[in-house]
């Protein structure tokens, strides 16, 4: 295959943005306010666009284990879409002091970056590389919120709870290694992958995929969740809470599309999706803390996913696929409302909410509709996800699971509903100090959010036939 | 003319009305606007006028492709069931300003956002031909209710409306799961063509029963109903109104619309527990609301007992029941609903629910207890008013049925004019009065009861126009249903493999996700 420039656009214009952030953080000039707060998100605006266009593109590039298709061009619109929304949530953030302002960002972009290479990785050394490309740059990011000792903590939870992850990935690469004596994703495509044939490997890619599940939290590798949103700063919790996701969604799928219903390895990811969301929900019950509970949220819906993957057809793919763009934006439109409130930079409570309908009635509405999504209620984009991720899996010998995924849908409505309910029916305490309403462009990017998930619910066709089409691609 | 979309537009001018209504200034303002909007709406209802009531398929149909991958359609009709419901919503609407008037002191321009969506939602329910379109203005309509009882209702509205978001939405997942399966087993999500193939026996019953309980829940039926006493009570009277008087005829509408086309066979198999249920709530409903205190609460538990009546003549399978229990729906909402308005009518006077606080009206306000025994006459079914004629034919279809299921139900209608009775002759009559000073009704609400009166004894003395509105469709469903439902019954008696091969078996052709396992 011939190389071509254009194949690889988003990669490059996120490189060019690192590599400017990396000149930015040598020079050390002061006055850099207008180059974070405009150029760096129309730089990530225009990554974005160049992704766009580049939806569509296909080509296999470096060995053959660097593939641009249908899902990988999807997943990097994903991730540059959740980009340029986490930097423009991030360019005015209370805790971070202004001289470490461009490494932040430049650390940033290169997880994105790092992302972006995952979605196209289809051998398993490119994958394990730019994994750690995406998670070294995290494990620098978590800590910085000013002088907070919990930030601190969180970091070093998130980096031992990594380390120890990708360890057992790189087992199970060396069993793959082992048991099927090939690292690509095509040649392994054709191996069987039943206990029965090939023990070894199927031990291998388990373990392999434990790396995975550790990025998306899920049960049981979530612990590290709600620590690492509770402890890190607003902004940057919106981006380890999304994006990271997309990038261990895309390599499940990847390897999910070598499994069919019935192998052992799919009945693990059932189980552990179905334990996914119903530990994820039962403990968001009782969260307090806001970021907390979107921590556990966040571990139900990795569940969700699982549903999609499960299924190991192209419509399972593709709603799954397109569940997690949904998801990102979903999470980024509830943390975008919470960064707005917290002008200070503090955990919000529960309680922080009370009255915000008089305070900030639009950003309270906002919030109303990335909660509703997130539950999965029509008329929300959450709604049509969780329709074809569940249509999908039907009859696909895992019937038990959409019970499973439906029936926890009514538990996770009441910590939702209590965001809409602290916003809406509980009335602020009279002490309390009114902060001011968010500047006009908070407001109008939260609008702009919330506008996309409730046109995303109404004509879901125009996004869902990019997905389908890279379902397509991996299980013709 | 005839490329007017009249469906769509009943649906969504409402939500258009609530994009203008942040930009309203002034609390009369927004009333004002809210009350045209109600008004147009129910102008824009005026070319339902064209129905053809000889006809008995779906009307008015529209239909676009929505998201082609899946096969889902954005698809409308109207049949004699539905036409009846859209007119009782967008009736409902205006009269529901009105009666909040003076009631909704916070928050107005909310209020009248929640409950313009709350119409736009309820008018969807009742027009959707796509289950996924259907599903979603189901599921649309929690959220207004839900800030409806959270923000405007009593003192123990916290609970309430978290009780009845849970209790609908924990039916309704279970709704969506069938609907999927419906999905693959029937390869489209369109109703008609849904209701036009048959399924396996194992495969209706376990959908029966997922939907059933969505259904039930909306309903309720006992013993499913417990979540509607503290909505009531704790709803504000727009509230009550459209939760009585919509809200729990979707439950009703479902099982007209899905159960009994799409799981004939499981309909006849389940339909002693149906019955069975139903006459629980008519006679649990009828007992405890004979108990009350709360004006708002005996009616509450007079609307399980009523739509006990419906759920009843519904699973006879009788052309008599079944129009029964439409008219019982439609005389519910205009009864039921005006008798809540007629509760937070008196509780702006009184500012009690308790019947204790509000005793010997009959003297001071006289216009008052003239429409609150005329609303509580029709709601005990007495001749010649709408009531009776709802119930008297699903009794009628009962003894047809089985005459034991008819004698189980008659308590019922006893029930009724027992607790609807002690409750007007308290009102009217009871001591000691405290009503001297209050006022009598206002034109505003004359207004609003007013039109609400006239279909009270319109469709008590004649009710041809509604019966014939009816008819052609519910033949339909009916003779469907027993052709299918015979057909099916042949099926059962041989031999099946079991439930999940016959599932699987009876996937079609044109699987829409034909991928193989490799």
């Amino acid at each position: 295959m011939e190389f071509n420039v254009h194949m690889v656009l988003p990669e490059l214009v996120q490189l060019a943005i690192v590599l400017a952030l990396f000149l930015k953080s040598v020079a050390k000039s002061s006055k850099s306010d207008g180059f974070f707060a405009r150029v760096l998100p129309l730089a990530a605006g225009a990554g974005m666009v160049a992704a766009g266009f580049s939806l569509g593109t296909e080509g296999i590039l470096f060995w053959e284990s660097y593939k641009i298709d249908g899902l990988s061009q999807f997943f990097k619109f994903a991730v540059t879409l959740g980009f340029t929304i986490a930097v423009l949530n991030a360019s005015s953030q209370p805790t971070l002091e202004p001289e470490k302002r461009a490494d932040y960002f430049l650390l940033l972009a290169l997880s994105a970056l790092g992302l972006m290479c995952l979605a196209s990785a289809v051998e398993l050394v490119t994958i394990y590389l730019a994994l750690e490309l995406s998670s070294y740059s995290l494990y620098a990011l978590i800590p910085l919120r000013g002088r907070e000792p919990r930030a601190a903590e969180a970091g070093i939870k998130y980096i031992l709870f990594g380390a120890a992850a990708t360890a057992l990935s790189l087992f199970g690469l060396a069993y793959i290694l082992a048991g099927q004596h090939s690292s690509y994703l095509a040649v392994l495509t054709g191996r069987p992958w039943t206990w029965a044939a090939a023990p070894v490997g199927v031990i291998g890619l388990t373990l392999f995929m434990a790396g995975f599940f550790y990025k998306l939290a899920l049960f049981p590798f979530h612990f590290w969740a709600p620590d690492v949103y509770d402890g890190a700063s607003n902004e940057t919790a919106a981006y380890a809470a999304t994006l990271p996701k997309l990038g261990a969604v895309v390599i499940l799928i990847r390897l999910a599309a070598m499994l069919t219903p019935g192998l052992q390895i799919t009945t693990v990811l059932a189980v552990l999706g179905a334990a996914s969301m119903t530990f994820g929900n039962l403990a968001a019950l009782t969260q307090q803390d806001i970021k907390r509970m979107l921590g556990y949220s966040s571990v139900a819906h990795a569940g969700y996913v699982m549903v999609g993957l499960v299924a190991a057809s192209a419509s399972g793919l593709a709603a799954a696929g397109f569940y997690s763009l949904i998801y990102v934006l979903m999470n980024l439109t509830c943390f975008w409302v919470i960064c707005r409130l917290a002008t200070d930079g503090r955990n919000l409570q529960l309680n922080d909410l009370n009255g915000l309908y008089r305070r900030a009635p639009f950003l309270a509405f906002v919030l109303a509709v990335a909660a509703l999504a997130l539950v999965g209620l029509p008329p929300t984009a959450g709604f049509m996800g969780k329709l074809f991720l569940l249509s999908a899996a039907w009859n696909r010998g895992y019937d038990w699971l959409v019970v499973v995924a439906a029936l926890n849908t009514a538990i996770s409505i009441y910590y939702y509903l209590n965001l809409i309910r602290h916003a809406y029916t509980v009335e602020a305490d009279g002490d309390e100090v009114t902060p001011p309403l968010p500047a006009a462009g908070g407001a109008v990017w939260g609008g702009v959010l919330a506008g996309l998930l409730l046109l995303l619910g109404a004509v879901p066709a125009p996004v869902f036939k990019w997905a389908e089409a890279a379902g397509r691609q991996l299980m013709p | 003319m005839s490329e007017w979309p009249i469906l769509t537009v009943l649906i969504f001018f409402p939500v258009a009305a609530c994009l203008v209504l942040p930009f309203i200034r002034g609390d009369r303002a927004v009333r004002v606007f809210s009350l045209g909007v109600g008004l147009i709406e129910l102008l824009l209802a005026l070319p339902l006028l064209r129905f053809d009531l000889s006809a008995s398929g779906y009307q008015f149909q529209e239909k676009a492709a929505w998201v082609p991958q899946w096969g889902l359609h954005y698809h409308l009709g109207m049949d004699g069931i539905s036409l009846l419901m859209v007119l009782l919503t967008v009736l409902l609407l205006p009269l529901c300003v009105l009666c909040s008037w003076t009631y909704i002191s916070r928050r107005i321009k909310e209020f009248h956002f929640s409950l313009m969506l709350m119409t736009s939602a309820c008018v969807g329910v009742f027009l959707a031909l796509d289950f996924v379109l259907f599903y979603i203005f189901w599921e649309a309509m929690l959220v207004p209710m839900f800030l409806l009882i959270a923000v405007w209702g009593g003192p123990e509205r916290r609970y309430a409306s978290l009780k009845f978001f849970l209790y609908t939405l924990a039916g309704s997942t279970l709704l969506l799961v069938a609907m999927v399966a419906f999905y693959l087993a029937g390869g489209t999500f369109s109703i008609p063509e849904l209701s036009a193939k048959s399924y396996p026996f194992g495969f209706q019953c376990w959908t029966f029963l997922a939907m059933a309980f969505a259904f039930a829940i909306k309903v309720p039926m006992f013993p499913f109903h417990t979540w509607l006493p503290a909505a009531h009570v704790e709803a504000p009277t727009a509230g009550s109104v459209l939760l009585a008087s919509i809200l729990l005829k979707m439950g009703a509408y479902g099982f007209l619309r899905f159960c009994l086309p799409m799981t004939p066979t499981a309909s006849v198999y389940f339909a002693p527990l149906m019955i069975a249920g139903s006459i629980a709530s008519i006679l649990y409903g009828g007992f405890v609301a004979l108990g009350q205190h709360d004006m708002k609460k005996l009616i509450a538990y007079s609307s399980v007992a009523h739509m006990g009546f419906v759920t009843l003549g519904i699973f006879l399978f009788t052309l008599r029941g079944l129009e029964g229990a439409l008219m019982v729906m439609l005389n519910h909402g205009i009864t039921t609903g005006a008798l809540f308005m007629l509760v937070g009518c008196i509780y702006e006077r009184s500012h009690s629910r308790e019947i204790g606080q509000n005793l010997g009206l009959g003297k001071y306000l006289p216009a008052y207890m003239g429409f609150f025994g005329l609303f509580a006459l029709s709601s005990l079914g007495f001749p010649g008013t709408n009531s009776f004629v709802g119930e008297a034919l699903v009794l009628i279809g009962a003894f047809a049925h089985t005459p034991w299921v008819g004698a189980a139900a008659v308590p019922g209608v006893m029930l009724g004019a027992a607790y609807m009775l002690r409750l007007g002759q308290k009102l009217a009559w009871g001591e000691p009065t405290k009503a001297k000073a209050w006022p009598d009704l206002n034109v505003r609400e004359w207004v609003y009861f007013a039109p609400l009166a006239v279909l009270v004894i319109y469709i008590g003395l004649a009710p041809g126009l509604t019966l014939r509105a009816m008819d052609p469709t519910l033949t339909r469903v009916l003779d469907e249903f027993r052709r299918r439902s015979a057909m099916a019954a042949a099926e059962v008696a041989a031999p099946l493999p079991g439930w999940v091969v016959t599932t699987r078996s009876e996937l079609p052709a044109s699987d829409p996700a034909p991928v193989l396992p490799r």
